[in-house]
């Protein structure tokens, strides 16, 4: 796959969908391709967050470690971003991520994504919006949630 | 041997030590030579007198029964004068070559000397004298000595001998003469030496100011970051320009004064001629002096002004040298300085040291009279094992040192076996007892270099020489004593095997091995192995069997029952297929580079390259994708601030260079112009770099692809010699030797984007060079590694296990370890405890800990606090409530 098949990729992603192609380019090409086996973990819960990846193809098992073992939260597919949250935030990774078959991502270090920011503010507005949506969603889940218990 | 025992204080009861029979020599030949200065001088009185004038003398006269007339006696003077000389200047050319070489022996000697005494200073000294302080004395200010030296005797007495030689055919001709010749003299003797004094205290003052300046030049290099951190190079060049304008300042004052002697004596010089013309012309009209003696007399006299001269600068050198001598010297005779005898070469192998340790009130004081060790008494059963704890600055560093005889005791004793601590040689302490020291000291040159080092206390083999250069070695040797060098052949093997208990050279190897894995460094030098080069000329062996795990490594990504994703890896090279994750370049080679002109910024303008390119229709081909690339680049980074990161990081451009290849694709946009030859190989340059598998260019066409290919079959056919000596080439079934071992192995390029694909082939390789029993062979690569200055090319905690093995390998009857562990991380410091303490078994073991909770390993522990033993039993005894070891337990913990 080409630095403009990856282009046509992020397009594809809400986060980056409106960004012109030049700076889609420069995203792709300073980007890291990476390729993981069935059952290779991307990360581990509780390592610290480097990067954010983004699925090209294939998926990954998102696991989040309890008393009993780890559990399975989700699944993410093609055109998914992983882990945008502990390179935002600096926090340790709050879940594992294991390839569940083999996966080709596009590792974005947190470096090169924060220069990426300071150098076009419009990015920044972008990943706003997007994690606002996010927040307004989870809030949403959440009086959902609290009015089901509560009834 | 080794000079006196302790060194003159004088210059000249320096050069009268060292040079008696040679000044000896020197005086009587210059005696010798007088005389037939004196005939130089007297000949052209007669050839002036008789030879000329026919004065005194009738023709035909009769010499050696020959009959001559006047012409021929004329000829004959001149050729007694001719004869006269020419050995007059034999002589004098004997006698400044002998001079010479005496100097130049006795200037060797003064540096030994001073070298020689560095290695005796008392340790705490160091902490007083900065080797930028005593570089220069040993180097540079020492040297206008040895011109001095060979001159301290024989120049007074040449010079003055040839003015009385001068003022003896004055006084001959004429006594009035003689006096008018010498009647400035005194006057010139009385005034010059008063004027003198005050240069000389000028030339002491300047080389204090100077060393001054030097010891802080040191300062500012050793302190360069607290002067970038702290802003205050300004004040640091405040600092120094005063300095500097102190020396300038005694400089230009010594000019001044230097100035005032020579105008005073050129003056005085002069006024001696005048008296000449007048008084010798008088004399010769009166007719009570010839004229040939008077021609005679003036040149004699003239000849007087050089000796004259010489014989004043010898008096302002004297001056200086004897100031110089006193003040480097004095440098090198502090207090308290180990013994030259105790630093005798070993005539035979060094004694065991057996038997307890023992101190009794030992007291160890440093520089500034500060008590470091204030009584300690203590006895070490042999082969017992101490643990010495105590608080920081509580003296336990000290004792450690003192225990191993690198602090000299002030007071007290300390016995080894019942031997007197004081007395024991050092190159016996040396070879059995072991010291690590907390910030060790590596030697630049190899890892085993420096593990052997502590075997080094005598010369075990000579060198083995053919004749020719054996009788050259002693006519060296011979020299060398003359000079009071020590005469060890520094290039003989030095390394005592037997001392560290190895039966053979051919057991050393799996000892250092041993003594790797005992302090926990066999891995380390294992990865240092892998990155390493042998040259498969000289290991034939060893390459072919670094091939055999190329392909044990082949067999194993190949087989079918590896697990998957282990195939995809490595990429490996093959000679007909393009590598996608290596440069084109390096698919064009197919090689290593040897020659720069190879490297892949120059392959664009390597004629030879350029050949082949050309003859395979490529080179078109890749100018065209240069222009695709430079467009893509700058498309992608012309947005970016010209110094931003991402240039150095992802680009082949740098920002400075942008600009100029959006000239270049400008230039050659524009129809019928010819592509300038700097643009074209600017742009070929580019995608010699590119990655496929990491940049994913669609540049890379698979045309493209074949025609580098093809190019790379004709490179490699080429008979061109540049391209011979230039390239090693790849082949799978010969060892690269500009390859590291790890690339051989290897041979491929490790896929791009496969999650810790480095980490997983690096176990891979490390099974098979252990299945092919390998891993020895990889391990004495890696200690052939060079460990640069102070072992900077090691990491800290290398270099602190490269000392404990150091002192491992001589199987020391005592070993001393000072908190050398204490920069290993907690995992690798329990292991190295584990590997010493095994080691060390029947052997005294004394270990200062940083950290107490080691201290149950070992029998006994010892609690040091104000130089004193505080506590001392096993750490069951001690682990009592209010104890200090408790306390420092409960510290340690926290």
């Amino acid at each position: 796959m080409s630095i403009k098949e990856e282009v046509e990729v992020l397009r594809n992603i809400p986060l980056f969908a409106k960004l012109e192609s030049a700076k889609l380019k420069l995203l792709a090409f300073t980007s890291e391709r990476l390729t993981f086996d069935t059952g290779q973990p991307l990360f581990q819960q509780g390592d610290p967050g480097d990067a954010a990846y983004i699925v090209m193809d294939g998926a990954a098992d998102v696991l989040i470690n309890t008393p009993k073992g780890p559990v399975k939260v989700a699944n993410l597919g093609r055109h998914q971003i992983i882990g945008e949250i502990a390179i935002l935030c600096d926090v340790p990774r709050t879940a594992t991520v294991v390839a569940s078959q083999p996966t080709t991502t596009l590792k974005i270090n947190k470096d090169t994504f924060f220069r990426l920011i300071n150098e076009f503010p419009q990015i920044a507005v972008e990943i706003m919006r997007e994690l606002a949506r996010r927040l307004d969603k989870t809030n949403e889940q959440l009086r959902q949630a609290v009015t089901k218990s509560g009834g | 041997m080794a000079a006196g025992a302790s060194m003159e204080t004088s210059l000249h009861r320096f050069v009268i030590n060292h040079s008696k029979k040679e000044t000896g020599f020197l005086i009587a030949l210059t005696l010798l030579s007088l005389p037939i200065y004196y005939i130089t001088l007297d000949i052209p009185k007669n050839v002036f007198n008789q030879g000329i004038l026919g004065k005194g003398i009738t023709f035909p006269t009769t010499v050696f029964g020959v009959s001559m007339d006047q012409v021929g006696y004329l000829f004959w003077l001149c050729f007694l004068f001719f004869c006269s000389v020419m050995v007059n200047g034999a002589i004098k050319q004997y006698i400044n070559t002998y001079k010479g070489r005496l100097g130049e022996r006795l200037l060797r000697r003064l540096r030994y000397e001073l070298v020689s005494r560095i290695m005796r200073f008392p340790l705490p000294h160091f902490r007083k004298v900065s080797s930028g302080e005593l570089i220069p004395m040993i180097t540079a200010e020492v040297e206008p000595l040895g011109g001095y030296m060979g001159d301290a005797f024989a120049q007074p007495l040449i010079q003055a001998g040839t003015l009385a030689t001068i003022a003896t055919f004055l006084f001959i001709q004429n006594w009035m003469m003689g006096i008018a010749a010498i009647v400035f003299f005194p006057l010139q003797g009385y005034i010059i030496p008063k004027m003198q004094r005050k240069v000389n205290q000028l030339g002491k003052e300047r080389v204090r100011a100077m060393r001054k300046v030097s010891e802080r030049i040191g300062e500012a290099v050793a302190g360069a970051h607290e002067i970038h951190a702290n802003g205050t190079a300004n004040y640091e060049r405040a600092d120094f320009s005063d300095r500097l304008g102190r020396v300038f300042s005694i400089r230009f004052q010594i000019y001044i004064r230097k100035g005032q002697v020579k105008f005073l004596n050129n003056f005085l010089n002069q006024m001696a001629p005048l008296l000449f013309y007048s008084l010798g012309g008088y004399l010769v009209i009166q007719g009570e002096l010839t004229a040939g003696a008077l021609a005679a007399a003036l040149t004699a006299h003239k000849d007087m002004s050089a000796p004259w001269k010489e014989l004043l600068d010898y008096y302002q050198q004297t001056a200086d040298s004897k100031i110089k001598y006193e003040q480097v010297t004095e440098q090198f005779r502090p207090e308290n300085m180990f013994d030259e005898a105790l630093q005798v070469p070993l005539s035979e192998a060094p004694k065991r040291l057996r038997g307890d340790i023992v101190a009794n009130n030992l007291v160890v004081v440093d520089e500034s009279a500060t008590r470091l060790l204030d009584g300690i008494t203590a006895a070490i059963k042999a082969g017992e094992k101490v643990a010495v704890v105590g608080r920081v600055g509580g003296g336990k560093e000290a004792l450690a040192m003192a225990l191993a005889r690198l602090y000299l005791p002030s007071g007290g004793k300390l016995t080894y076996g019942g031997a007197d601590g004081l007395t024991l040689s050092e190159p016996m302490l040396g070879a059995r007892l072991g010291y690590v020291a907390q910030n060790s000291y590596l030697f630049s040159s190899s890892v085993r270099d420096n593990i052997l080092y502590g075997l080094r206390q005598r010369p075990i083999a000579p060198k083995q020489r053919e004749p020719a250069a054996e009788a050259e070695r002693q006519k060296f040797l011979a020299e060398t004593r003359r000079a009071g060098n020590l005469d060890l052949d520094g290039e003989a093997d030095w390394t005592d095997l037997a001392a560290a208990e190895i039966k053979d050279p051919s057991a050393l190897s799996s000892r250092i091995v041993e003594v790797l894995m005992a302090v926990d460094l066999e891995e380390d030098v294992f990865q240092l192995g892998l990155r390493g080069t042998i040259d498969p000329k000289a290991h034939p062996t060893i390459a072919g069997r670094i091939l055999e795990a190329r392909k044990g490594l082949q067999q194993r990504l190949d087989d079918k029952a590896t697990e998957a994703g282990m195939r995809g890896l490595i990429e490996p090279f093959h000679p007909e297929r393009y590598n996608t994750n290596a440069t084109l370049a390096e698919n064009l080679l197919f090689g290593t580079p040897i020659q720069p002109a190879f490297e892949v910024d120059r392959l664009a303008t390597n004629y030879a390259v350029l050949k082949v390119l050309d003859q395979v229709g490529l080179a078109e081909k890749l100018v065209a994708a240069g222009r695709e690339v430079a467009a893509e680049m700058i498309e992608i980074f012309a947005d970016l601030p010209p110094d931003h990161e991402f240039f150095e990081q992802f680009g082949f451009i740098s920002s400075d260079d942008l600009p100029e290849f959006q000239a270049i694709l400008s230039r050659i946009s524009r129809p019928d112009t010819p592509m300038l030859p700097e643009d074209r190989a600017r742009l070929m340059t580019l995608p010699f770099k590119l990655i496929q598998t990491r940049h994913r260019l669609d540049v890379l066409t698979p045309e493209l692809k074949d025609k580098v290919l093809e190019a790379r079959q004709a490179l490699r056919a080429s008979e061109d010699p540049v391209v011979k000596v230039g390239v090693e080439f790849f082949d799978p079934d010969t060892y690269n030797a500009a390859a590291t071992i790890q690339d051989n192995i290897l041979f491929g390029k490790l896929a791009y984007g496969q999650a810790k694909a480095s980490q997983r082939v690096g176990k891979v390789i490390e099974a098979i060079l252990n299945d092919l029993n390998l891993r020895s062979t990889v391990v004495e690569v890696g200690l052939e590694f060079a460990v640069g200055v102070g072992g900077a090319r090691l990491a800290p905690p290398q270099r602190a296990k490269v000392a404990l093995a150091r002192a491992l390998l001589k199987r020391p009857d005592v070993l001393i370890v000072n908190e050398a562990t204490a920069i290993l991380d907690a995992q690798s410091q329990a292991r190295t405890l584990d590997g010493v303490l095994k080691e060390s078994d029947g052997r005294t073991l004394i270990w200062v800990l940083h950290n107490p909770t080691h201290a149950s390993r070992f029998d006994r522990v010892l609690v040091i606090g104000e130089g004193r033993v505080i506590e001392s039993g096993s750490v069951g005894d001690l682990q009592k409530d209010g104890s200090v070891f408790a306390e420092l337990m409960t510290a340690a913990a926290a």
